[in-house]
């Protein structure tokens, strides 16, 4: 793949590695949800529900961090943060309820099914994003 | 399921995921060794298919969900050679270490895929 580098991709270096986990993490988490729904929604609709959203948003943030430009950092952001604030929040819920969070969803425990994946990469994405603000547009 | 071929699958893809990490980090771009490991964990995971295939029907059912089990195998193969696609065709240092990464969810995958088999049901 030529990549015509004009400095506004995120999809260079290091940055690579972050794309293929997100790009795991997003099959993980659609196809588990997606199963989950299909067999056992009934007993936790609320955990497969979110964890259904955690997988759509991070195939959102796969794409976003691939796509260059303005738009796809603002949007690359907002799925970090979402994903960030929503393992933290869904991980203390979890440690609390576990009843409405049972151990099998993407965020529960901080994303211990996930060998915590799920807690490191928004930090990392967050890191790397501060790194590589594209250019002012013109 | 074969519980001794899935141990060493487990082990395999850790070695082989922990040798591409050490090569991308050191500055390899991807090469024969680890491109040809990252296969040989793919040819590892089709046997683990085969086994898949025949095992119920000599009666070695999954104490789990069939249709999960093979949700992670149908995932678990598409993996390694997007991989090696991506090294093939991006010949960089951090493409040696996706192929680590890549077989370091191989093998925690094939630990799910344990669970749902020998443990899930039971």
């Amino acid at each position: 793949m030529p990549m015509a580098n004009n400095g506004s991709s995120r999809a260079v270096g290091a940055g690579r590695v972050l794309i293929a986990v997100y790009a795991i993490l997003a099959l993980a988490a659609v196809a588990r949800s997606g199963f989950q729904i299909a067999t056992k929604f009934d007993t936790a609709p609320i955990a497969y529900l979110l964890s259904a959203l955690a997988g759509v948003v991070y195939v959102l943030a796969t794409i976003a961090l691939l796509g260059r430009g303005t738009t796809w950092y603002r949007v690359a952001w907002g799925t970090i943060i979402f994903e960030f604030v929503g393992v933290i929040v869904v991980g203390s819920l979890s440690l609390f309820d576990a009843a409405l969070f049972p151990a099998d969803t993407v965020w529960s425990y901080f994303g211990r099914g996930y060998v915590f994946i799920p807690l490191v990469l928004p930090v990392l994405g967050m890191l790397w994003l501060r790194g590589h603000r594209p250019p002012r547009a013109a | 399921m074969i519980e001794w071929y899935t141990v060493i699958e487990i082990g395999v893809a850790l070695l082989v995921g922990l040798f591409c990490i050490v090569n991308g980090l050191t500055g390899r771009g991807p090469n024969d060794y680890t491109l040809g490991a990252t296969l040989f964990v793919e040819l590892l995971l089709v046997g683990q298919f085969v086994i898949a295939l025949i095992a119920p029907l000599s009666g070695n059912m999954p104490t789990g969900s069939l249709l999960e089990f093979w949700l992670y195998l149908g995932a678990a193969l598409i993996i390694p050679p997007a991989a090696v696609f991506w090294g093939l065709v991006e010949r960089t240092r951090w493409s040696t270490v996706i192929l680590g990464a890549a077989c370091f969810a191989i093998a925690v995958m094939l630990y799910r895929m344990t669970a749902i088999w020998f443990i899930q049901g039971t």
